[in-house]
């Protein structure tokens, strides 16, 4: 971009954003980094060992994250494209309707999950009265698939949001020309428009990844409260839910996440090297 | 192939409606049961309207949201202006600065804050958490993304307009009021407007930076759950829903002329 507009005084406008985001922002990540590293005497590593001895649950919060990301982008691929390759009309309205859940609290929405799939929740009730029989093995909740579930339902949008900006950046002139010359349908998805969603894609798992990692209420209450999380953990050292509160360890939990975080935006980065560029489908 | 898919986005919107369904459909319930329906009736309407600590903390959360998007989106265009007009490193680095709270999880941005505010009130032993905090909280995250609603516009904005403004003799302060923010405005009303969705909605922010005292609206409604739950969330969330629904309607059906006079 050319040298933007210089209007008033470049100081005057910045030093309200520079002094909040210093004092609220900065000094908090770099208070989180000290707790991280020390304990009642100082200086220590003792809670990144902490840390270590919840690497299961890490690598469960990791795989869980991780399922439901590719599980949300197999899921939205096909509805980003349809949309964008709508009317103006549809278009309106289909992102309207793909909105519209997200307004209600997603506790009460969670929650409504949970009736749907209890061992006496409405699917299978109505297993019960199609097939007139008892289906005891099946059980929907309280197991990483309903953890799963709860994740992609609550953020498939943010998935299918991005998406479909970046596809609607894709001229329907380009599939056309892609298609006069001689390339057949899954040729034109595999070179025209799988490469030019890549900055849609990127941003989409950026924004169901970190909040699939960091989540601590959907393991509660979908995952029966068994199976923890990183995010429960947090939460349980900061708030002592368990009895337990060391603001230590939970800041040094924290500060894994973040690294872990900050690895992935790396390594994404890598793959879309012009996704600053083409503006990709960042609906935020 | 086309039918293949409309069916298939079929399916994903039923997968999108069904909670919704079950909320709405339960909100009527004259049982007690979450999940299992006795018989059609509003008493779960009629409880809620009865309930103080829900629409105490209702009116909480518009307060607290109103009040955080208003000073983020002041603190938030003023920055946008300040960063547009920034070049090389400094300007990265505080893209940079604002994109920490929209990278970081809310649960990394909720503990952090709270480090800070226990510390601090540490200090003057007397203080706890509530209004003052929560209100500092939601800030923090709204202004980034009014910054970054505002950004894309002052990039499209044609600058000479403005320095004609000065040329003509107009005060730099007039010039700006009259000729920026006029140019800006739509990224600045949909900052705004961002600003106070997220607010509205936070969760995890509230809940770690709140205290027992001031609680908004899905506080409450996660205390609530925790106790045997009540139906009168469904009539609380299907109240909210068709509000929601009707504003939505309302300003997709006013769109299409507006569509078309740009066309």
């Amino acid at each position: 971009m050319s040298k933007g507009v210089s209007v008033g005084n470049k100081k005057a406008n910045l030093f309200p954003f520079s002094s909040w985001m210093v004092v609220f922002v900065l000094i908090p990540i770099a208070l989180v980094v000290y707790y991280a590293f020390t304990g009642v005497d100082g200086f220590t590593f003792s809670n990144l060992k902490w840390v270590y001895t919840y690497r299961s649950t890490l690598w469960l919060s990791l795989e869980l994250a991780f399922i439901s990301t590719v599980i949300c982008l197999v899921l939205a691929y096909p509805i980003a494209y349809s949309m964008s390759r709508a009317s103006a009309r549809i278009q309106r309205n289909a992102t309207l309707i793909i909105m519209l859940p997200m307004w209600m609290n997603f506790l009460v929405r969670t929650y409504a999950w949970m009736t749907l799939l209890e061992d006496t929740g409405l699917i299978n009730s109505a297993l019960r009265a199609i097939f007139g029989m008892d289906f005891p093995g099946l059980h929907l909740i309280n197991n990483h698939g309903a953890i799963i579930l709860g994740m992609v339902y609550n953020y498939l949008p943010y998935m299918i949001l991005p998406l479909y900006t970046a596809m609607t950046k894709i001229g329907d002139s380009l599939i056309e020309a892609a298609r006069d010359l001689g390339a057949s349908g899954a040729q034109v998805l595999g070179k025209v428009i799988m490469p030019m969603s890549v900055p849609g894609v990127i941003s989409g798992i950026t924004m169901v990844f970190i909040p699939s990692i960091s989540t601590f209420i959907i393991s509660k209450i979908l995952g029966g409260g068994k199976d923890f999380l990183i995010g429960d953990l947090i939460e349980d050292y900061f708030l002592g839910s368990s009895g337990v509160v060391n603001y230590n360890i939970g800041a040094a939990l924290s500060l894994v996440i973040m690294v872990l975080i900050l690895i992935a935006t790396f390594i994404m980065n890598h793959f879309d090297k012009d996704a600053s560029t083409s503006g990709g489908g960042s609906v935020i | 192939m086309k039918k293949l898919l409309n069916i298939y986005n079929a399916l994903i919107g039923i997968f999108l409606y069904a909670p919704i369904f079950v909320i709405v459909f339960f909100s009527f319930n004259s049982g007690t049961s979450r999940s299992s329906f006795e018989g059609f009736s509003l008493q779960w309407y009629a409880e809620l309207l009865e309930d103080d600590l829900i629409l105490r903390s209702l009116y909480y959360s518009v307060v607290i949201a109103v009040l955080s998007a208003l000073i983020a989106t002041v603190i938030g265009t003023l920055a946008a202006i300040g960063i547009n007009s920034l070049k090389g490193w400094k300007k990265s680095a505080y893209l940079a600065v604002n994109n920490i709270p929209v990278v970081n999880p809310d649960i990394v941005t909720a503990i952090s804050m709270m480090i800070l505010f226990v510390f601090v009130l540490g200090l003057f032993n007397s203080m706890e958490m509530g209004f003052g905090t929560l209100l500092i909280a939601h800030i923090t995250f709204n202004i980034p993304y009014v910054v970054l609603s505002v950004l894309p516009k002052l990039r499209g904005m044609d600058q000479n307009i403005y320095y004609a403004a000065l040329d003509l003799g107009c005060p730099p302060m007039k010039s700006f009021i009259k000729v920026v923010i006029p140019q800006i405005m739509p990224g600045i009303v949909s900052g705004l407007i961002m600003a106070f969705t997220l607010s509205l909605d936070d969760f995890v922010i509230s809940y770690f930076n709140s205290g027992a005292t001031f609680q908004t609206l899905p506080i409450t409604i996660y205390s609530m759950t925790k106790k045997p739950y009540s139906l009168k969330l469904n009539a609380l969330s299907t109240i909210l829903f068709a509000v929601v629904l009707v504003l939505m309607l309302a300003v997709n059906l006013k769109k299409p002329q507006k569509a078309q006079k740009k066309a």
